[in-house]
């Protein structure tokens, strides 16, 4: 069955600079995927309801503010809660190197730095999705 | 450790087949009702056959239909209503359909953007949907997205999108009650008599009714109203959704048409006509899907574009070729 990839795209913690979220979410809808951008400040608990509402395949979460080591795992953990380990978590935005091993092994699959060109994200998102 | 519950694209085998599914719904389970929504956006047969089984469960939400041209504040005005409903503990579900580019195929929904004071509420359900182009028979999705969160057990059920297109148009018309919102500033008062637009209403809203021109673009709604009287005059009020003002009147103006429907025994003819409507829509869908439906169907209609195109061919006949050539599924 032909359908679009449905990814949330989704700005947790309290920077307010989305301009990042935005160019990736024009990028994959510009791959067919239909994007949910769910807009700035948002709580974990906010996205992982948009994600459970949605039935998304994946969560693009872009973060700037350098809560990353504990906002990403918190959505993770969340998910789990709910039953939704099936959606694929992805991370964006200015993530030290260092912090990126941790990040995996919490169960974020991949973290996109700024330069990464917006193919690599789309190819990404289509080769790892669960279903 | 990992408990798959929903092999969509595969099928529902694993853990969770169609009565599982099915199951899970009827307990009011959002996990089931998201992934239904998606199995009948994608057309799948599994979701066509649990809506089957159940359909007869439907019918017992109140849907309400939010329009309006692009920016005048819909997605706001429905946060606010819905929290208003959520005042009296009742369940509500919010359908916000966004258009879908016609050459990617996909969309950026952005209608949650504007819902965020309710996206924790865990009795709110909230879902976007891409219109998905020619092919998408949005709304015939629409139509079952919204059985489903009724049967999902949703007390009110918002359905938000544009007034712009067909198709859009159909997905609000095929409500209980639908909401024309109108904005100050958007041209002179023969936009207001444009097709379409007067006759949909059950309820007007001018919205942003802080701005310049809001008194006027009122009136110029009343005047128009009163130049084609029916039984149910629509009312006309004033709101400024994003500070929470006037949407005790709009919620008072949508329960006046509710219990006007009620009391007049005309609810059930219009859930009726709706669903005469949608049978209408998807015999239209049944058909475009048919004709449009593998790599030879496509080809044929290239083919005959060329010729139509060409003058070696009248789109008359061509049409009938068309036709002649498919074979619906029943």
């Amino acid at each position: 069955m032909e359908r679009p990839i449905r990814v949330i795209v989704a700005k947790p913690g309290l920077d307010g600079h989305d301009r990042g979220a935005k160019v990736i979410a024009r990028a994959l809808r510009d791959a067919g995927m239909e994007v949910i951008y769910t807009g700035l400040r948002q709580t974990p608990e906010q996205i992982v309801n948009a994600v459970v509402q949605e039935d998304a395949d994946c969560v693009a979460l872009s973060i700037l503010s350098g809560a990353h080591n504990t906002l990403l795992p918190k959505v993770v953990e969340l998910l789990n809660a709910e039953g939704a380990q099936d959606v694929l978590v992805i991370g964006g935005g200015v993530i030290p190197e260092e912090d990126i091993p941790f990040l995996k092994e919490q169960g974020v699959a991949e973290i996109f730095t700024p330069g990464t060109p917006t193919t690599v994200t789309i190819d990404f998102i289509r080769a790892n999705i669960k279903r | 450790m990992s408990e798959r519950l929903f092999y969509p694209s595969k099928g529902l085998g694993g853990t969770m087949d169609i009565h599982t599914l099915q199951d899970r719904l009827l307990q009011g389970d959002r996990r089931a009702a998201a992934r239904l929504i998606t199995l009948i956006e994608n057309h799948d047969p599994e979701g066509h056959a649990i809506l089957k089984a159940l359909y007869h469960l439907s019918g017992k939400a109140y849907v309400i239909g939010i329009t309006g041209p692009p920016g005048a504040g819909k997605s706001t005005l429905t946060d606010k209503l819905v929290k208003l409903v959520r005042k009296l503990n009742l369940k509500v579900a919010v359908i916000a359909v966004d258009p879908t580019s016609p050459y990617t195929g996909g969309a950026i929904l952005g209608d949650r953007i504007r819902m965020s004071d309710v996206a924790t509420d865990p009795g709110v359900f909230i879902r976007s949907m891409g219109a998905r182009g020619h092919l998408g028979g949005i709304s015939e999705a629409t139509a079952s997205a919204v059985k489903i969160l009724d049967i999902y057990g949703a007390d009110y059920i918002f359905v938000e999108t544009v007034g712009v297109g067909q198709s859009e148009i159909d997905i609000v018309k095929n409500c209980d009650t639908t909401v024309m919102v109108m904005v100050p500033g958007l041209g002179d008062d023969i936009q207001a008599i444009k097709a379409g637009v007067m006759e949909i209403g059950d309820v007007f809203a001018v919205n942003k009714a802080d701005r310049d021109g809001a008194q006027k673009t009122a009136r110029e709604i009343n005047t128009m109203l009163d130049f084609s009287p029916k039984a149910w005059r629509p009312p006309v009020s004033m709101a400024v959704a994003v500070k929470n003002e006037g949407i005790d009147t709009l919620m008072a103006h949508i329960m006046d048409h509710k219990h006007y429907l009620e009391s007049e025994g005309l609810l059930a003819q219009r859930r009726r006509d709706n669903a005469k409507s949608e049978l209408i829509e998807r015999v239209k869908d049944a058909v475009l899907s048919a004709l449009l439906k593998d790599q030879e169907s496509l080809d044929r209609v290239e083919t005959l574009a060329d010729l139509v195109a060409g003058r070696q061919e009248d789109p008359y006949t061509a049409v009938s070729k068309l036709l002649e050539g498919i074979r619906l599924a029943r």
